[in-house]
C-alpha cells in the first residue's frame, strides 16, 4: 500500500469521527440547553405551597397540586390498561401466533398506529369512552384514551424483549416435555420481562406528558378540587402548562407559574423513567 | 450382533418444509439400548431427521410429515399420543449446549419441576443421581448454586445431558453434541454415550465420521435426504456396499 493512500485515509478516519462527534454535541448542547432555560426560569417558582396547593385567583397564584396529583392518577390508570394487556398481547403475538401474512399485517399496524398523532387519538377517546360507553368527560376516558395511545408502544417493546429471549430456551424446554405455556412461563418470560417493562414504562412516561388525547376526554381548565371517583374530572400537568403559556388572560404574569409547572412535568417524566431503570436493574441482578 | 428388541421403526417418512422436500422414503430402525448415528454431508437431513424423532418440527411453520414414525409400535403421530409425553420418553440434546440461565442444580431439576415435583429431598437425590450419570457430579457438586453459564462448554453439554436424563427418558437422540466443544470434551462426551446405551436407546447425529466408527452400533449414511445405506457400523465402516457410502467415509466428498 502506498505511504500516501495511507495517509488519506487517516485524514478521512480523523474527519469522520470529528463530524460524528460534532452531532452528538449538537443533540446534547440542544437538550441541555433547553433542560437548563427550564431548570433556571423554573426553579424560584418551586415550593412547598407550589407542589401542595391549589391555584387561587383565576390560577396568578398558588400551587398545582391538583394536577400534580391528577397526572398520576391518570397515568396509573393508563398503566392498569396498558401495562397488561400490551404484555399479554405481545406474547401472543410472538410465541403463539403463527407467522403468517396476517400476523404480518397485524404488526404492520401496530407499528403504524404509534406513529397516529395525539390527537387523533383524543378524538376517537371522545367518540368511544366518552360518548358511546357514557364514562363522560372524566379521567376514567382520559385515562383509557392514553392507555390506547402508549398500547403500540408497549406492544412493540414487549415483543422485542421477547425476541431477544434465545430460542434455545424455549426448545430446551419443549424437549423436557414442557408445555408451551409452561415453557414461556419459566424459561422465556423471566428473561424477557425486565426489557418488557422498561419498554412498557417509557411509553408511559410518554403518555403522562401528552396534552392533546386529554383535552376532550376529562382534563379540566381549573379544578379546586380532586378527583374523588374515577368518573370526575380532574387537572393534569401538561394540560395545565398549555393553558398557562397559552390560554390564559394574563400570561405575562403567571409566566413563572408555567415554568415551575413544567419543570415539575419534567422531573415527573424523569422520574417514571428512573423508576423504569431501577425495576430492570432490580431484575437483573435478581437473575443472576 | 444381536439387534435386540426394535425401539423406534421409522417407515417411508418423507418430510417437508413447505414445499421443500428434506426427508425423502426413509425406513430406518433404532434397536433398544444400541447407538444408531446418522451420518451425511451438510444438508443431507439428519437434523431434520432426528428432530422428527421426538416432533421438534411441529414448531415450525409449513412443516408437514407423511410416513409412519413408531416407538414401541405405537405411532408417534396418533392423536392418542400427548407430545409432551413423548418427549419426556424420547429426550432430546442440541448441537450447541443450551444450558438455561439459572443454577446448575435449577437446570437439571427442570424438567422434574414442570412435571410438578416439590419434594426438596427427592429432586436433591434425582440430580445428584443424574449428573453422576452425565459424568459431572465430581466437577461441580460443590457449587451446584452457580449459574450454569460458569461451566465450560463440554461441561454444560454435559449438563444438558444430565438435564435430560433427569425426566428418565427411554431415548436420547443427540443433534450433533460435539460440534461445538473441544476435543477432550468430546472424549469424555463419547464415553458417556457408551455407558449411557446400557440404559437408553440412542440416536446421534454426527458429521464427524471417527465419532460415529466410535461410538455407534448401527450406522445411517443420508444423502440429500435419502438413505443411501442403513446396517451396522462395522459393516458400513469396512465393508460399505453402496459406492457413495464408500466415497463419504473414505473422505472423498463431503
Amino acid at each position: 500500500m502506498k505511504p500516501r493512500s495511507m495517509k488519506r485515509k487517516k485524514i478521512v478516519q480523523f474527519f469522520g469521527f470529528f463530524f460524528l462527534r460534532v452531532c452528538l454535541y449538537l443533540v446534547l448542547a440542544v437538550l441541555l440547553l433547553f433542560l437548563f432555560d427550564i431548570g433556571k426560569k423554573g426553579v424560584g417558582t418551586i415550593s412547598w405551597e407550589f407542589l401542595t396547593k391549589a391555584p387561587r385567583r383565576g390560577m396568578t397564584e398558588g400551587g398545582i397540586f391538583p394536577a400534580i396529583f391528577g397526572t398520576f392518577l391518570l397515568t396509573l390508570i393508563t398503566a392498569v390498561l396498558a401495562i397488561p394487556l400490551g404484555m399479554f398481547a405481545a406474547i401472543y403475538l410472538n410465541e403463539y401466533a403463527t407467522q403468517s401474512r396476517m400476523t404480518r399485517i397485524i404488526r404492520l399496524s401496530i407499528r403504524n398506529l404509534s406513529g397516529v398523532p395525539s390527537i387523533v387519538y383524543g378524538l376517537f377517546g371522545v367518540i368511544l369512552f366518552v360518548n358511546i360507553l357514557k364514562f363522560g368527560t372524566s379521567i376514567l376516558s382520559a385515562g383509557l384514551t392514553l392507555g390506547l395511545l402508549t398500547l403500540p408502544w408497549t406492544i412493540t417493546a414487549s415483543e422485542e424483549a421477547l425476541k431477544t429471549v434465545p430460542n434455545s430456551y424455549r426448545e430446551g424446554a419443549l424437549a423436557l416435555g414442557a408445555t408451551k405455556w409452561q415453557s414461556i412461563r419459566t424459561n422465556v418470560l423471566p428473561y424477557a420481562i425486565p426489557g418488557m417493562l422498561t419498554g412498557t414504562i417509557l411509553g408511559l412516561a410518554r403518555a403522562a406528558g401528552e396534552t392533546a388525547p386529554i383535552m376532550f376526554t376529562g382534563a379540566a381548565f381549573f379544578l379546586p378540587v380532586l378527583p374523588k371517583s374515577l368518573s370526575d374530572q380532574f387537572m393534569a400537568l401538561p394540560y395545565h402548562l398549555y393553558i398557562m403559556a397559552t390560554q390564559h388572560h394574563d400570561i405575562a404574569k403567571v409566566r413563572p407559574l408555567a415554568y415551575g409547572t413544567a419543570l415539575v412535568l419534567i422531573i415527573f417524566v424523569l422520574g417514571i423513567n428512573m423508576a423504569a431503570i431501577i425495576i430492570r436493574t432490580r431484575l437483573r441482578r435478581r437473575r443472576r | 450382533m444381536n439387534k435386540g428388541k426394535t425401539k423406534i421403526e421409522v417407515q417411508n417418512l418423507n418430510f417437508y418444509y413447505g414445499k421443500t422436500r428434506a426427508l425423502k422414503n426413509l425406513n430406518i430402525a433404532c434397536y433398544e439400548k444400541r447407538v444408531t448415528a446418522i451420518i451425511g454431508p451438510s444438508g443431507c437431513g439428519k437434523s431434520t431427521f432426528i428432530r422428527t424423532l421426538n416432533r421438534m418440527n411441529d414448531v415450525i411453520p409449513g412443516a408437514r410429515h407423511e410416513g409412519q414414525i413408531l416407538i414401541d409400535h405405537e405411532n408417534i403421530h396418533s392423536p392418542k399420543i400427548d407430545v409432551v409425553e413423548l418427549r419426556k420418553r424420547v429426550g432430546m440434546v442440541f448441537q450447541k449446549p443450551n444450558p438455561f440461565p439459572k443454577s446448575i442444580f435449577d437446570n437439571v431439576a427442570y424438567g422434574l419441576r414442570i412435571n410438578g415435583l416439590r419434594n426438596r429431598d427427592k429432586l436433591e437425590e434425582i440430580v445428584e443421581r443424574s449428573l453422576r450419570e452425565a459424568a459431572l457430579w465430581e466437577e461441580v457438586k460443590d457449587r451446584l448454586d452457580e449459574n450454569a453459564f460458569a461451566l465450560s462448554g463440554g461441561q454444560q453439554q454435559r449438563l444438558c445431558i444430565a438435564r435430560a436424563l433427569a425426566v428418565e427418558p427411554e431415548v436420547i437422540l443427540f443433534d450433533e453434541p460435539c460440534s461445538a466443544i473441544d476435543p477432550i470434551a468430546t472424549a469424555k462426551i463419547e464415553d458417556l454415550i457408551q455407558k449411557l446405551k446400557q440404559h437408553y436407546t440412542v440416536v446421534i447425529v454426527t458429521h464427524n465420521m471417527q465419532q460415529a466408527a466410535r461410538v455407534s452400533d448401527y450406522t445411517a449414511f443420508l444423502m440429500l435426504g435419502e438413505l443411501i445405506e442403513f446396517d451396522e457400523t462395522k459393516k458400513i465402516f469396512t465393508a460399505p456396499a453402496n459406492k457413495l457410502t464408500e466415497e463419504y467415509i473414505t473422505g472423498r466428498f463431503g
